[in-house]
């Protein structure tokens, strides 16, 4: 047993050291400051600061975008709004839709877009991003909003108030420290994903201009960079999945210290 | 008067209110209906020149010449799920059964947030990880040690990828179920003499039987659609792999290489849509038996 601990952690802290430690000696500053324009993927100078926008572009929106649908889904999940069955049948359908490989959302949006005439670009992988993105946050606030204490409601409708008062002023209230790590867990997952944005967000070397330009992200970038034949290149395949590393556990810790922190508001 | 008027608007914002939810709640449920009914109707045009048994049980993959036999990738897939959760699933439950019954508090309270943060790692790092440090390994040492040559790219460097992937996944399931066991029933189980070990096998096990079969359905459901790890490292070949250290190709990787040059040929955007559908309805159904398998459980099991 603890042989089997040993193996899954081993080769998890692997993971971590391979990336820290050659993506920290590889890692310059350059990459903050410059794009990916010219002999980038030949070995000369250049950064990455095109994918790191390109990320933070498609993956804010798009967690914005999921965050105000799945706020509706998951306050309308409540039962002043819906029978029980009703809720439960759109649980199972976030649940299934929450296992379904990023690559299909993908190949959906790329499906519409075949279909309105739309090439790669960013506001594509904003819509595919967003998609694999509310199911998580849905059923994370869900299960933190279906925790809210029915006396709280009460005390509210007594008030007078309508239900969409109660359900925006003092159920979301409480069930904030929920709401915030299901978005933070939907921003980690959707600023990590390659398969969804591949097709859809494409591929470029500058920052882009509108949301019809395509874009790099970082994810794109590794998957990019990590075959070329030389070997500087792949270095810096690494600084850019340390870059995206850093930025997943900054998130998750920030999601850490907002949720201990909003506790405070809570009604207990 | 004024005070109608301004009883009238907040019925109005509660009525606009709920009718905007329930809108985007329908959106969202229908989605899944929308993508399957998509992929049905792409891949219509390829059922017009091939056969499902065709397109199933042929194993030459060759788009230029109008032959989109999937027997192959099929193959692949499943010998690189299969192998993947058989390492996977006996490791990941031992561990959390370590986690939950063994440990001290403190390494608890340090593996829980560490388990988390590598859920959360994408899958694009794992990929290159495995793709510069693991082809290598299997490359030079693996391989030649049971005299095989093999560049690495292969079936079992996927599949260490992908088990390597599910762990995090599986092992946080069964702790929570394992957690959830009441503390009555392992007593009982103490106070008749049964060590430990046989507590372990013969109630907690039992107990939580369908959270771990669920588990590993769900794990099965993230290794089968798994693309930009497995893509790196699997070695993109559309052949029936002939051993462990031979390239293969799986579905979701197949689409992912396959986008680039699918607008030249005809029919190929078809093919590349009815390997999405095999792909969506077998994730579709796993998750559905998982789903299921776990609440039966929660039903029966309550103590």
């Amino acid at each position: 047993m603890i042989l089997s601990l040993c193996i899954v952690i081993g080769s998890l802290l692997i993971i971590i050291g391979l990336v820290i430690f050659n993506g920290g000696s590889s890692l310059t500053l350059e990459m903050f400051t410059q794009t990916s324009s010219g002999g980038y993927y030949l070995g000369r100078g250049g950064g990455i600061l095109n994918a790191i926008i390109g990320s933070l572009i498609l993956a804010l929106p798009a967690t914005g975008l999921a965050y105000l649908i799945g706020l509706g889904i998951s306050l309308y999940l409540q039962k002043e709004f819906t029978h029980t069955q009703i809720s439960d049948f759109i649980r199972l359908s976030l649940d299934i839709l929450w296992g379904i490989p990023s690559i299909l959302y993908g190949i959906f949006c790329l499906m519409i877009m075949a279909f309105i005439g739309l090439g790669t670009s960013l506001i594509a992988g904003i819509f595919a991003l967003t998609l694999l993105e509310i199911p998580i946050i849905t059923r994370c606030m869900d299960e933190s909003i279906k925790m809210v204490p029915i006396e709280l409601k009460e005390g509210s409708y007594s008030l007078g108030s309508t239900r969409i008062e109660t359900s925006f002023k003092v159920v979301r209230k409480q069930a904030l420290p929920g709401i915030i790590a299901g978005v933070l867990l939907g921003l980690g997952r959707g600023i990590g994903d390659a398969a969804s944005i591949l097709f859809t967000a494409g591929f470029s070397d500058s920052i882009p201009e509108s949301i019809f330009d395509s874009t790099a992200a970082l994810p794109t970038m590794i998957f990019h960079l990590y075959s070329s034949p030389y070997p500087i290149v792949r270095e810096r395949a690494y600084a850019a999945a340390l870059i995206l590393v850093l930025i997943v556990l900054s998130i998750s810790i920030i999601s850490r210290i907002l949720s201990k922190r909003s506790m405070r508001f809570i009604i207990r | 008067m004024g005070n109608d008027i301004l009883i009238d608007k907040r019925k109005l914002f509660d009525f606009a209110g709920k009718k905007l939810m329930i809108l985007v709640t329908l959106l969202i449920s229908a989605l899944f209906f929308v993508i399957l009914i998509l992929l049905l109707y792409k891949s219509m045009f390829i059922f017009n020149s091939h056969s499902i048994a065709e397109l199933l049980l042929s194993s030459t993959w060759n788009p230029e010449k109008g032959e989109f036999g999937l027997y192959s990738i099929l193959i692949g897939t499943l010998l690189v799920t299969g192998i993947s959760l058989l390492i996977a699933v006996p490791i990941s439950l031992l561990s959390a059964v370590y986690i939950v019954e063994y440990a001290h508090g403190t390494i608890r309270r340090i593996l829980r947030p560490f388990l988390d943060v590598l859920a959360g790692v994408p899958s694009v790092v794992y990929g290159l990880c495995a793709f510069l440090f693991l082809v290598p390994l299997i490359k030079d040492f693996i391989a030649p040690f049971f005299g095989i040559e093999s560049t690495g790219l292969c079936i079992l460097t996927a599949s260490i990828t992908l088990s390597i992937m599910v762990f995090p996944i599986i092992i946080s399931l069964c702790v929570e179920s394992f957690n959830a066991i009441p503390i009555e029933l392992k007593e009982a189980s103490l106070s008749v003499g049964a060590t430990k070990w046989e507590t372990v096998k013969k109630v907690i096990f039992r107990a939580s039987a369908p959270s771990i079969i669920s588990a590993i359905l769900l794990g099965f459901g993230r290794a089968f659609g798994e693309t930009i790890a497995v893509n790196m490292v699997v070695g993109g070949i559309p052949r029936i792999p002939t051993s462990l250290f031979a390239p293969g190709q799986t579905l979701a990787s197949l689409i992912a290489s396959a986008y680039g040059e699918m607008m030249s040929v005809p029919l190929y955007e078809s093919a590349l849509m009815f390997v999405a559908l095999i792909l969506f309805v077998v994730v579709l159904i796993f998750n559905v038996l998982a789903v299921f398998i776990l609440r039966r459980a929660k039903k029966r099991w309550s103590y």
